[in-house]
């Protein structure tokens, strides 16, 4: 591997490892429970819950690691921990 | 509104990945982040990698605040310094351990830097080691629990009444449990000409042993139960405290988390559960939390 000057990469370059292979529960959407309150996008580690401009979220399952912080802090249940199929 | 790209490293649930996204989120594109060694570092930029996507330095884990004010001092020397904010982000022990000397000089200097601590209490990175900002009576692989330990047997360092001795303008605990209060912070911090220390609690789901879903929830415990205070230092004087109404016992926030599982299980646990208590009614009392 060639190393550059001062180790200098590329910016966001992570986006190469998908790290939803990580995942063993899948958060499963129910869009009709959902307030718009945007908790869920705010915690995501992972930068895996986006907001829409409507309001709503979408799932980015090729880096969503499962780690099950945005069904347990939604306020009405909107999100809901499935095991993953594979 | 930048974030951390997604693809690192940090384990699902990760603490310090939520606290680099609200200094993100809070302090703006126009900023330099610098990271000592630390979970932080080594998860966002396995070579050739980065998760960054604001320019980014490492250099060694004793040194993140010298580098931040190495970068001030030449912006400023260059006329460039303009509205550029200088942001460290270093885990507990490159701030209370390993980087304390150079920390301590930066704020003396007085540099424009804002220093962020993100604390979750041991080297998690190397495999939960004890540090400075381990609390008394947690088990980690070198304060563990046995036949004779309890566990940590010192008191985690008070590491923001070390930075406000400093007469810094700025000084403030938040937690990522809080991500509003903690922007609003990091915001103020970044606004402010002068060194600012802000020491974020952050709980790791590997090193603490609790479920990654319950990262937000073992935060508010801790903030709810006393044992991590919110309050706002201005030159040396409290200016700012987060009250806690209906304050919950230390149990709560103990047995919520594999790390202090011996003090419920062992003999004379309720001992050092007293203990832990009276760390919690202290600062009740010194910080006026009720």
């Amino acid at each position: 591997m060639k190393i550059a000057i001062g180790g200098m990469v590329e910016p966001g370059s992570t986006r190469v490892n998908k790290t939803g292979s990580w995942r063993i529960y899948r958060p499963l959407y129910h869009r009709d429970k959902c307030i718009k309150c945007g908790i869920c996008s705010m915690l995501c580690p992972d930068s895996s819950v986006k907001a829409q401009e409507d309001g709503y979220v979408i799932f980015d399952y090729e880096y969503c690691k499962g780690c099950g912080i945005c069904a347990y802090e939604c306020p009405k249940d909107a999100i809901e921990m499935v095991l993953e199929e594979k | 509104m930048s974030r951390l790209a997604p693809g690192h490293r940090g384990c699902p649930g990760c603490c310090d990945a939520m606290a680099a996204n609200f200094v993100l989120e809070a302090a703006g594109d126009d900023i330099i982040v610098v990271s000592p060694t630390g979970c932080l570092e080594v998860m966002t930029t396995p070579y050739p990698e980065s998760a960054w996507e604001v320019p980014w330095i490492h250099s060694l884990f004793e040194n993140a605040a010298s580098v931040a004010a190495g970068i001030e001092s030449a912006l400023k020397a260059l006329g460039r310094k303009g509205n550029t904010k200088i942001i460290a982000l270093a885990g507990d022990g490159a701030t209370m351990d390993i980087g304390t000397l150079g920390l301590s000089g930066a704020f003396e200097r007085g540099h424009d830097i804002t220093y962020v601590c993100i604390d979750n209490e041991a080297y998690m990175n190397t495999g939960v080691q004890r540090s400075g900002g381990t609390p008394y009576g947690a088990s980690t692989t070198t304060s563990p629990t046995g036949k004779e330990s309890f566990g940590n047997r010192t008191q985690k360092k008070n590491m923001p009444a070390i930075m406000a001795a400093h007469g810094a303008p700025y000084v403030t605990t938040t937690s990522i449990s809080y991500p509003k209060d903690m922007m609003r912070k990091v915001k103020k911090a970044v606004d402010i000409e002068g060194p600012c220390y802000i020491h974020a609690h952050a709980p790791c789901s590997t090193g603490w042993r609790f479920e990654s879903s319950r990262t937000v929830e073992i935060g508010k415990l801790a903030v709810e139960t006393a044992l991590w205070p919110l309050y706002e230092i201005e030159y040396s004087e409290i200016t700012g405290v987060k009250k806690i109404k209906n304050r919950k016992p230390v149990e709560d926030y103990l047995k919520a988390q594999g790390r202090f599982k011996h003090l419920f299980t062992k003999e004379g646990g309720e001992k050092e559960i007293a203990k832990i208590q009276d760390i919690a009614d202290w600062n009740v009392k010194h910080y006026e939390l009720e």
